[in-house]
């Protein structure tokens, strides 16, 4: 399978402002009757990225996907695609595919016959087709399955015809809705992996919409989170889980533990927060543009905070409580403890040792200390 | 002792013994069948091996004791000898089955577009739709048939605009032929057709017809790669809705027909009642129920075959 595309010069081409995007989305919205799917959505893709739509159920990721695909014609706002308008171009017509979350294989069709279905809509002739069908089908790692229909084939394997499927036209774009939905944990996180080795070995550029977190952060060069129609932010994974910038992020991405309280002292390289609630005083270590008593929320990953029994020497950045309940899970231990005011926070602890004999367990009495630059402070 | 141990143990006596609540389920459905359907049959075909007589009932019994005590069966093969040796009654089944393949054909043509768009629409005109197709079932089949002779006569309602419109002068005689009987049979069998088809085109899964979108298909070609083969099923089901009982069919003929439409179940009538000729008469049925049921079988082995594959 030859590369049709240049090879990405720029692994980050986001980053550099001379960089032409590949898709280009702007104001985009689709309404439904009275409700609004997709809510004035701009957004550039770049070539061979691999982005991920991330968002809970009916957040519109799948409309944009839809729209993308052509199967929804916008209410109002822009598609561009390798700088062509495809407004008005029917789905037959679009540089694209989809990898559909049913896979919608033809279920009285071979597994070739399916592969080679998009091929024989260009007239392509039936020796050269079936080439490329033995050769994508070797890439999915399907050969010696060519003659079987659909429904003799695992969850597994459908998805791998669906794959071949909507790559065998070497799309400009491919577009995958919960690619990995079907799937069990053990072969969703084996086909991630082999997902974005063709990712990289085709250099298609993808947009996957996925309302897995975990999934988004593992596929992915950027990740779009999706609230209500619209997307809150946009960056690299790393950027979403650290930087969240509103409490709804925050939240939607892994756990967090959430403090409102009110600034106390604003400077210019710190800002003491109080939170009533859990009765604690935050240290941030960096400046912060805010107002003294201004409302905000201080948010911190479980993982960023110590588990003691020993009440620490500072003044601030911890909390007491009680556990309350420890989930063992393994490579980690996660703690639900119990503040005097009756707020759950969730702490994780690796595992080191196999034995632990001074565990901390159930019912006492702890504190919860972090670092001054291990959380996020959220206006919104 | 209360009810669920009374029903536990009752159960479990039954099991001992050999009874499954299984052979329950599918005895209802057996003994149906045995008792109209293959007692009825089997009664005909008796008939169909006796003689014609001047009596009541008008054929010979099949056996009889003679006085020296020997019982004496008696077949008459003659009936069915009779039916080859006159050549209205192999023109009339094939004139039949003619008349039942291209009403199906026709039906299936019409039955199509619509089960395909009451499938598509949205769920609440979908069962409009699905409301008026079935409303006439409400009204005699009887009446309905005959409204149709209102309609095709010569001053009918058909022709009465046509010559007001000026598009003919003279009258359309449609009364009578055999496209009044097709009309008729059209008509009223297209039912049978769009609700099998619709019950198969519904379970389409759109997101099919997206995906072969997606992939260059234009619509006309996705409906004959993608559609159509996977609605064989309601097109076989409900063809033999259509086509099984139209060959039988003796009223609509009878009532839309002229004198040269021929059908076997206009034949066989006229068999019972006009000649009085039961064994003749039984005979025909037999060789018409024959004649159906061997295609039917092949059809469905050919259908268990084709599942067998695929599964």
């Amino acid at each position: 399978m030859q590369n049709q595309q240049p090879a990405a010069t720029n692994p980050k081409p986001w980053l550099d402002p001379n960089e032409q995007p590949f898709i280009r989305i702007s104001n985009l919205t689709k309404k439904f009757d009275d409700f609004t799917a997709v809510d004035n959505v701009s957004l550039d893709i770049y070539r061979q990225e691999l982005f991920c739509l991330l968002g809970g159920s009916g957040c519109g990721k799948s409309t944009l996907l839809r729209m993308l695909a052509g199967f929804e014609t916008p209410t109002s706002g822009r598609i561009e695609i390798d700088g062509q308008d495809v407004a008005n171009v029917p789905p037959y017509d679009r540089p694209t595919n989809m990898m559909f979350q049913s896979y919608a294989l033809f279920p009285h069709m071979s597994v070739e016959k399916n592969v080679a279905y998009g091929l024989m809509r260009d007239g392509m002739a039936k020796s050269e087709a079936n080439d490329r069908v033995n050769e994508m089908l070797k890439l999915v790692q399907l050969d010696g399955f060519a003659t079987r229909k659909p429904d003799q084939l695992s969850g597994g394997q459908r998805q791998r015809v669906a794959l071949a499927r909507s790559l065998i036209k070497q799309p400009k774009l491919l577009l995958l809705d919960e690619p990995l939905g079907a799937l069990d944990k053990k072969l969703r996180e084996e086909t991630q992996f082999e997902l974005i080795n063709i990712q990289e070995s085709l250099g298609v550029t993808f947009i996957v919409v996925t309302h897995d977190q975990e999934e988004a952060m593992t596929l992915s060069t950027r990740i779009g989170v999706m609230d209500v129609g619209e997307i809150v932010q946009i960056g690299e994974p790393r950027d979403i889980y650290e930087f969240p910038q509103s409490r709804f992020v925050a939240d939607f991405i892994g756990s967090v533990n959430m403090f409102e309280g009110n600034v106390v002292d604003d400077a210019e390289n710190y800002v003491r927060i109080h939170c009533k609630q859990a009765d604690c005083h935050i240290h941030v270590a960096h400046g912060v543009s805010c107002t003294e008593n201004q409302k905000l929320w201080f948010a911190i990953r479980p993982e960023k905070m110590t588990l003691s029994r020993e009440k620490p020497e500072s003044n601030y950045n911890f909390v007491e409580g009680k556990v309350d309940e420890i989930a063992y899970m393994g490579n980690l231990s996660v703690f639900r403890i119990k503040l005097t005011s009756g707020d759950i926070i969730r702490v994780t602890k690796s595992n080191l040792l196999r034995r632990d004999e001074d565990n901390i367990s159930w019912d006492e009495t702890v504190y919860l200390s972090w670092e001054d630059t291990a959380g996020v402070v959220l206006m919104q | 002792m209360n009810a669920t141990t009374l029903i536990a143990n009752v159960m479990r006596l039954l099991n001992r013994s050999g009874f499954r609540a299984r052979s329950l389920v599918i005895a209802v459905p057996f003994w149906w069948l045995f008792v109209f359907f293959l007692i009825p049959f089997a009664v005909v075909a008796k008939i169909s091996f006796s003689e014609a007589i001047i009596a009541r009932p008008p054929y010979s019994p099949l056996y009889t004791w003679t006085e020296d005590g020997v019982l004496q069966l008696k077949l008459f093969f003659s009936n069915y000898a009779y039916l080859l040796d006159d050549t209205l009654y192999v023109s009339a089944y094939w004139s039949s089955i003619k008349v039942a393949f291209f009403s199906t054909v026709i039906a299936l043509l019409i039955a199509y577009p619509m089960a395909y768009y009451i499938a598509r629409t949205t769920e609440r005109r979908r069962n409009v739709l699905l409301m008026l197709i079935i409303l006439p079932f409400w009204t005699s089949f009887l009446l309905r048939v005959y409204a149709w002779i209102g309609i095709l006569k010569t001053n009918g309602i058909i022709n009465n605009i046509l010559m007001s419109v000026g598009i003919t002068s003279e009258p359309i005689i449609m009364m009578q032929t055999n496209f009044a009987v097709y009309v008729g049979i059209v008509y009223t069998y297209l039912p049978f057709m769009i609700l099998p088809l619709f019950t198969n085109l519904v379970k389409l899964d759109p997101s099919l017809l997206e995906a072969s979108a997606d992939l260059g298909a234009r619509p006309m070609t996705t409906f004959f790669k993608i559609t159509l083969p996977l609605s064989v099923p309601g097109i076989i089901a409900g063809s033999m809705l259509v086509f099984i009982p139209v060959i039988g069919e003796f009223v609509i003929p009878a009532l839309l027909g002229g004198p040269d439409t021929l059908m076997i179940g206009k034949v066989l009538w006229n068999e019972f009642f006009s000649n009085r000729d039961w064994p003749v008469a039984s005979a025909v049925a037999v060789v018409m129920l024959v004649l159906l049921v061997i295609p039917i079988m092949l059809l469905r082995n050919a259908q268990n075959a084709s599942a067998g594959a695929a599964s």
